[in-house]
């Protein structure tokens, strides 16, 4: 009944060209994250009331820097890495090169996007922040950087559906292999998920900012924004699940339980993730309350597949402890091998996610939100979820990554493993920092350190959040410094390596309902129809829209 | 076959435990009465304060313990900047943006949403116990945005 992830499980090589345009989005990926660090770390420190910031060149203000810090980690970051990485898995699962001319281009899009989107953040025209929520106003060529930036990721899409339809013409009647399955489904959502940024970016705000339109309609544009702005936090997170699903057990020694549990996962998450976006908008008016419980409920739906994620993963790693000789109900976990840097960054990064899932699930709880809305709370979760689930992970996958790409052998594993540990602490007291602050009201995004308000309080908050900031910034810095020796002086590896993936111990199935898993087209007339349920009613009611606001730049 | 045993009890255990608390949510809010904001109608920001009642912002008795506070929140400051009322009382704030988006969170309660240009914000909220809220403004409005506060004075009952 064992199964394989991928085609060919043996012995199949992907031609250089193709692996030398995937490590060059994984450097880009790096770099963005480097340039985050460094500013999230002045991000911290606000808090504990030390201005570092005045000592970065060209930094004229704390919001410019937060501008930065989110769109180099949650948009650069994020989607290269997501770029190369399951181009590579999907490639790999398929024993089958995508087209490098298609993966060209959208390194070219996320070079060129990721320049214009750096002149406006540096000059000072664009401090927005990540949301760049209008009527605040920003340089055109921060929103054209941004588009091209999705852009990207669509000519990804592209080549992960030209593949995969190559390859099934290849091999008619045969399950698709896991591997390509989620990845493609991890696109698949995507691109529909995108949709609302792209409308809003290119048919709104962009024209706008060239003073073609005069007006904007501030709460259309939220809407539009976070259509998009919650399915992309599970665009960020899914790369990093086809790792915790695929990697991780073979890493741990054990192995992945279900093919179809997986694939009913990813499909879930395709149909879910996108008609949740009200959640962000509780607060909001303008949008009835009908609508708002509508989306918490499939909210609460969406939260279903990461919860049987804890199971299949947890399983798998329970395999691997206990064929390392681990016995009890818990103490196999101990039993793992904590020498791994690629499996310690990424069992550290899922326990983790357990109190920033849990924290998720608080933010989606209708009028239970009014207490945690824009306070300091809401970085304390999602630096527990993108902040370290994703980006422990994806630091995790590098340690083979990165070797496997450059064909080097890794060095400094040791210091690997101190800088996940560093990580994990410092994200852990960041969040208690931030969590209590924030259910005592202190707000997010607000360079509280010159405010003429403060409550008690918020000292020991501050002092938590600068503290477990600085830890973060010191884990990062001993990433990079792994990352950089590895990729000047690591050793040749011998041979050429393989992906270190699982098998799995109940294979895809050859006949019964598991084949309708496979027909993706049927996934997404489903999900269009839940997003025109969940959107729909809002847009009838709403539209022509509200465009009387003219354009401000109070920064 | 105990693995898929545990597993299906794992899904039914998840699926039980998520349905209980949409089910807390929702007596909280229809039966409890803890409303989130809504559609309450659109206006113009440019001419906010020719329109009422955002043409007289401030403290109104509009009944027998019952107030109505018109809030504007505009760059960087809430007008009224300090709001005072008895304790006891029901409070209704009609609230919005003239230029760009603010929050209005009045710290300590739940009394916390966005003020959108364009778009009419109505909270209401028993004001029981005396004491001081900071009205801190949560949504990034620009360079002097950490300068934007108010403050709101529940005040012993006469």
């Amino acid at each position: 009944m064992s199964g394989h992830v991928v085609a060919s499980p043996e012995g199949f090589q992907l031609p250089d060209s193709q692996l030398r345009v995937i490590r060059w989005m994984i450097y880009l990926a790096f770099f963005a994250l480097a340039i985050g660090i460094l500013n999230g770390l002045g991000q911290a420190l606000n808090y504990s009331r030390v201005d570092i910031l005045q000592y970065f060149p060209g930094m004229r203000n704390y919001y410019q820097g937060l501008t930065v810090h989110g769109v180099v980690n949650a948009i650069v970051f994020t989607f290269a890495f997501a770029n190369g990485f399951l181009s590579l898995t999907t490639s790999r699962a398929l024993a089958r090169p995508l087209r490098s001319s298609l993966l060209w281009a959208s390194f070219g899009c996320m070079v060129v996007g990721f320049l214009l989107a750096a002149y406006a953040m540096g000059s000072g025209q664009a401090s927005v922040l990540y949301t760049f929520y209008p009527p605040l106003q920003a340089h055109w060529t921060f929103y054209l950087g941004l588009a091209l930036l999705v852009v990207s990721t669509w000519v990804i899409a592209a080549a992960l559906g030209l593949g995969l339809r190559a390859w099934r013409k290849e091999h008619p009647g045969e399950r698709i292999p896991l591997m390509a399955f989620i990845s493609v489904a991890t696109y698949a959502m995507w691109v529909l998920a995108s949709l609302g940024i792209v409308v809003e970016v290119v048919g709104l705000l962009l024209p706008w900012s060239l003073g073609l339109i005069e007006h904007s309609d501030p709460l259309l544009s939220r809407t539009l924004f976070w259509y998009s702005g919650h399915p992309v936090v599970y665009f960020w997170l899914l790369p990093a699940y086809v790792s915790w699903y695929l990697m991780v057990p073979r890493h741990a020694g054990g192995n992945l339980f279900s093919d179809s549990l997986t694939r009913v996962v990813f499909l879930m998450f395709l149909a879910l993730s996108i008609p949740t976006g009200f959640h962000h908008q509780y607060t909001d008016p303008g949008i009835g309350t009908g609508m708002k419980a509508l989306h918490a409920v499939l909210t609460f739906g969406v939260f279903f597949p990461s919860l049987l994620t804890a199971f299949s993963v947890v399983y798998a790693l329970e395999i691997g402890g206990r064929r390392r000789g681990g016995t009890g109900l818990i103490s196999w976990f101990f039993k793992l091998d904590w020498r791994n840097p690629a499996l310690v960054a990424q069992v550290l990064a899922m326990l983790t996610f357990t109190l920033g899932g849990i924290t998720g699930l608080i933010n989606a709880s209708y009028n239970l939100n009014q207490i945690v809305h824009n306070t300091a709370w809401m970085p304390g979760h999602f630096h527990m979820t993108v902040g370290s689930a994703v980006t422990l992970s994806f630091m995790g996958i590098a340690y083979w990554l990165i070797p496997y790409l450059t064909r080097k052998e890794l060095v400094g594993g040791g210091m690997a493993l101190i800088s996940s540990w560093l990580y994990t602490a410092g994200v852990l007291i960041m969040a208690r920092g931030l969590i209590s602050g924030g259910l005592d009201g202190m707000p997010r995004r607000t360079l509280v350190m010159e405010a003429p308000y403060e409550k008690p309080s918020w000292e020991l908050a501050g002092m938590l959040t600068g503290l477990g900031g600085t830890l973060m910034f010191i884990g990062g810095v001993l990433f990079f410094t792994v990352l950089a020796a590895t990729v000047l002086s690591g050793k040749k590896a011998k041979e050429p390596q393989d992906l270190p993936f699982t098998k799995t111990i109940q294979g895809p199935a050859e006949t019964g309902w598991e084949l309708r898993l496979d027909r993706f087209r049927y996934w997404i007339i489903a999900t269009v129809i839940l997003i025109v349920v969940a959107y729909g009613p809002f847009l009838v009611e709403y539209l022509p829209g509200n465009f009387t606001s003219p354009p401000y730049r109070f920064y | 076959m105990t693995v898929e045993r545990i597993e299906k009890a794992f899904l039914i255990l998840s699926a039980a435990m998520l349905i209980a608390f949409l089910g807390a949510l929702f007596y909280s809010s229809v039966a409890m009465g803890m409303h989130l904001p809504g559609r309450e109608g659109e206006i113009v920001p440019t001419d906010v304060r020719n329109t009422p009642p955002f043409d007289q912002p401030g403290v109104h008795e509009v009944g027998a313990g019952e107030y109505e506070v018109v809030v504007l929140g505009r760059a960087w400051g809430f007008e009224p900047s300090e709001i005072r009322i008895p304790a006891g009382s029901r409070v209704t704030f009609i609230s919005t943006a003239t230029d760009v988006i603010h929050g209005f969170h009045v710290e300590g309660t739940r009394m916390n949403a966005m003020l959108i240009p364009g778009q009419i914000t109505r909270l209401t909220y028993e004001f029981d116990e005396p004491g001081e809220h900071l009205i801190i403004c949560h949504e990034y409005c620009g360079i002097g945005h950490h300068l934007m506060y108010g403050r709101l004075i529940v005040e012993e009952g006469s």
